[in-house]
């Protein structure tokens, strides 16, 4: 076990952990933070993303005792008031259906946005691709992102 | 904070007519709605106080309505559209109304189930009915406030008026005292054309708290001293628990217990919903979901071998021995199909099979239970809570009066949370740990290997045509794994005179169930294939062709038990051609039309071969369900529909080898992703005044047929074995 102090969503966190504990079960299941969803384990179906220093990351694969002190951002810190750009296309594009995927399709989309502010089709098809949705909500994922783009450019 | 005041005596003289025993008071937890409500609708003000006015809906002082969902959220959008049906005859401003999920209450509520399609055709007359009872006792209260007479008084968007004498009435300021008046034996319900809520597009009411990641899911589930749960089934199918040594993983951090459970023991009756192929577990209990999933891999577990170890490729050469050789059960016979064959001038017979399909759900199985003595608390995702509750009951030996179970909005279904083995499990496992609330967690591989799969299928059909290239016989004859996938009385069926449907089953010890669309699922791609190259032989355009089948089911149909309105299959095929701008001559996209959970849909499907496998990229979809009650939760589920439907036609199987799944997680199990999903999907609702039919399933069955016949007409080759694009290493 050690003491881990992270910056999650700006604030600073301590918790006490094993060093291969993916950064996943720490943030739902020691800090509280379940906005960020268990899908695979395995880090190929992108429902657990978080940003690190803005960045998507698969949190369900990144070890505790990896983190060298970014800033984690999770879906309940994208925004004060859930007003990204990302997040109103997705409201404004009714994108949702079970919903359980979205967090961590809009976290990629938002990290894909601040990479690549401008995106084309084709960079937002393979962007998004690493996010699985089983409901098959991909079109309008795909119209929201670029709804987003607009917004933020 | 606010109070809440609750008048149950009033509703407990309702009659049948206005909903059967449903409309009665609940006590709420208003304290806490309140919160969940600032979540969801931060743009609400909250009222101090909220009155009951029936199961269904409570008014705040202010006139905010808070509006009961009864039926379990998978994703399908009840939780929108049922509170439609009731806020359309409360008459009440979608604006102010906030939505609230209801337990389990078999007492308030009738078929708090999500399955089969059937959520809104069920709740279409009870939930209107609800709103109008509710609505004629805020009317009748105004009566009294304002001593006049009823009849006097409209009601529109939250207020009633008496236009006489140009004064109004909030809801809120009449609740209180509608809340003791008795309600009526009859209500009237609105025309079809005064609707201003049903038919209106409504955004999903929990989209804000998704795109914020509130917890919604069972998953997200947290409890003060709740401890989690990770459970250990055989590696296997036909194997079971033998013994287990716990030494290791108990002596871990944060471990609490290791227990073992069997949710099947002898003398305990099980229902339908208990399908389960691995009853006997060892769970681990702890204080975090990663540290019981470490914890598991140091039990020391012994296996024995109870039946059969199934390979695929065994399984499917008994179904195909089946197919050539068994005895069938005849499920229907029109005419004389043996002579119409002999006589035939060309006879046309293609085989079609589809591989086990695991339902990924991407949120896994996971139950939150707290048993003590004298009652259990279940909170989760679970499709039929009354059948959990039976079990649940049975197995712990306490009388269902002293279980709750509360649905969370779960994170998919797709039917296989219609079999709540994993809420039996967390059951047992909290009892087990000596009454511990405890959440239990699937693991993604624990769910994927678990079982409960869509069944394998395999169908052969025949057809024969005569010189001019006429239907005259038709024959099917289907069998699976557990179960045949032949509707006997569906389309073609009552086209043909001459017509045979049969049936053959093969047992196996793989656990199997409803899959999104049961049997419709397989049987309409492989019958709309098929029709495709009987037309071709025919000589006919496929939408030409299917419309003179329809003709003559029209005019003069064959047999009495057809299942479907042919008019309406019909014009479904119709709008899509239409729509679509279906080239009759030499179209180069697939089309297809199916009935199925009381919906016609048809579909017209473009596609572009990219490094050898197919990529849709475009879809027309023609639908007729009745009246469309939220056109924009509609549009969602047809296009999820659409898109799930092809994926799993594309690269959904799981495969066994010697009882062991041979794919575990996403690695190895393809499910369809952005880059090679269709972005054009473009929907086509009938208008209509006819009752409401399913959505959540109907658009997935036919555009596996599209599919196929698009793959054809790009390419000349007919695909038959799903799933069309073969893993590579299976590739010839």
């Amino acid at each position: 076990m050690a003491t881990y102090r992270l910056t999650v969503n700006g604030q600073p966190r301590t918790l006490e952990a094993e060093p291969e504990m993916p950064l996943l079960w720490a943030l739902r299941d020691e800090l509280g933070l379940v906005g960020t969803k268990y899908g695979c384990g395995i880090g190929a179906c992108g429902a657990c993303t978080v940003h690190l220093d803005g960045v998507a990351m698969r949190s369900c694969s990144l070890p505790l005792g990896k983190l060298n002190g970014e800033a984690i951002t999770t879906i309940e810190g994208l925004s004060a008031e859930g007003d990204h750009p990302v997040q109103l296309a997705w409201l404004e594009h009714d994108v949702p259906q079970c919903g359980y995927c979205q967090a961590g399709q809009i976290m990629s989309a938002a990290s894909l946005l601040n990479l690549t502010p401008d995106p084309s089709e084709a960079d937002i098809s393979s962007g998004m691709s690493g996010n699985i949705c089983r409901c098959g909500t991909y079109s309008r994922i795909h119209a929201a992102v670029k709804t987003a783009a607009q917004k933020l450019s | 904070m606010s109070t809440t005041r609750t008048n149950r005596r009033s509703f407990l003289k309702v009659s049948a007519a206005t909903g059967g025993g449903m409309l009665l008071g609940l006590s709420w937890l208003s304290s806490c709605q309140n919160e969940q409500v600032a979540k969801a609708a931060p743009s609400l003000v909250m009222p101090e106080e909220w009155v009951t006015v029936s199961a269904f809906l409570k008014v705040g002082d202010n006139g905010v309505v808070t509006i009961m969902s009864p039926n379990p959220e998978i994703g399908q959008n009840v939780k929108t559209s049922m509170p439609m049906l009731v806020a359309e005859e409360l008459d009440v401003d979608w604006k102010n109304v906030v939505v609230e999920q209801a337990g389990l209450d078999t007492e308030q509520y009738s078929r708090q189930l999500a399955g089969g399609s059937q959520s809104i055709r069920v709740a279409w007359e009870p939930l209107r009915k609800a709103g109008a009872t509710a609505r004629y006792l805020l009317v009748a209260a105004a009566a009294q406030q304002l001593d006049v007479d009823a009849g006097e008084l409209r009601t529109e968007n939250g207020y009633v008026y008496h236009d006489g004498s140009d004064r109004k009435l909030g809801y809120g300021e009449l609740a209180s005292l509608a809340a003791t008046l008795s309600p009526p034996e009859e209500v009237t319900l609105k025309a079809a054309g005064d609707f201003k809520i049903i038919g209106h597009g409504k955004k999903n009411v929990d989209a804000k708290p998704i795109v914020t990641g509130q917890p919604l899911f069972g998953l997200d589930l947290q409890r003060d001293d709740m401890l989690y749960a990770a459970i250990v089934h055989p590696p296997a199918f036909g194997m079971k628990l033998k013994s287990v040594d716990d030494s290791a993983a108990r002596s871990m951090p944060g471990i609490r217990d290791v227990v073992r459970i069997n949710a099947a023991p002898e003398g305990v009756e099980l229902q339908w919903s208990d399908v389960n192929a691995f009853p006997e577990l060892v769970a681990v209990v702890g204080d975090n979901t990663w540290r019981v999933l470490q914890a598991r891999k140091a039990l020391q577990i012994e296996w024995e071998t109870d039946s059969a170890a199934e390979s695929t490729d065994a399984q499917r050469q008994k179904l195909q021995e089946l197919l050539d050789n068994g005895t069938a059960e005849e499920a229907r016979r029109d005419g004389d199909p043996e002579a119409a064959f002999a006589r035939a001038a060309q006879v046309v017979e293609a085989t079609y099979s589809a591989p086990f399909l695991p339902h990924n759900t991407m949120e896994p199985m996971n139950f939150f239970a707290h048993v003590t003595a004298d009652k259990a608390e279940l909170v989760g995702p679970i499709q039929t809570p009354e059948f959990l509750r039976t079990t649940v009951s049975r197995l712990l030996d306490l009388p269902e009066e002293q279980i709750s179970i509360m649905m969370t909005r779960m994170g998919g279904g797709f039917g296989r949370r219609l079999y709540g083995n994993f809420g039996v499990e967390a059951a047992l496992i909290s009892e087990a740990a000596g009454g511990l609330p405890i959440k239990l967690v699937y693991s993604r591989e624990d769910d994927m290997t678990q079982g409960t799969y869509r069944p394998e299928y395999l169908v052969r059909y025949r057809a024969a045509l005569d010189e001019d290239g006429r239907l005259i016989g038709f024959h099917v004859r289907g069998t699976g794994t557990n179960e045949s996938p032949v509707f006997a009385n569906r389309f073609p069926a009552g086209t043909v005179d001459n017509y045979l449907a049969e049936n053959l089953s093969s047992e196996t010890n793989v656990s199997t169930g409803a899959w999104r669309a049961p049997r419709s699922n397989f049987i309409a791609g492989a019958e709309q294939a098929f029709l495709d190259e009987v037309a071709e032989a025919a000589g006919k355009d496929p939408i030409a062709f299917r419309l003179e089948l329809f003709d003559r089911a029209i005019e003069d149909p064959v047999g009495e038990e057809n299942d479907y309105d042919a008019e309406r299959y019909a014009g479904v095929l119709k709008l899509v051609r239409d729509k679509s701008g279906w080239n009759t001559n030499d179209d180069k996209r697939g089309v297809a039309a199916y009935y199925c959970h009381n919906s016609y849909v048809a579909q017209v499907l473009e596609l572009e071969m990219k490094n050898d496998e197919p990529h849709v990229t475009e879809v027309h979809c023609a639908v007729d369900c009745g009246i469309v009650v939220n056109p924009e939760g509609a549009l969602n589920q047809i296009e999820g529909g659409i898109t799930d439907g092809i994926g799993h036609a594309l690269y959904g199987q799981l495969t066994l080898t010697d009882g062991v799944p041979d794919q575990q997680n996403y690695d190895t199990y393809r499910l369809i992703r952005h880059n090679e999903a269709p972005h054009a999907i473009h929907t086509h609702f009938v208008e209509s005044e006819t009752a409401p039919t399913g959505l959540g399933e109907p658009s997935l069955p036919p555009v596996i047929g599209a599919l196929a016949n698009a793959v054809y007409r790009q390419t000349g080759q007919r695909v038959y074995r799903q799933p069309f694009v073969q893993p590579r290493e299976l590739r010839g």
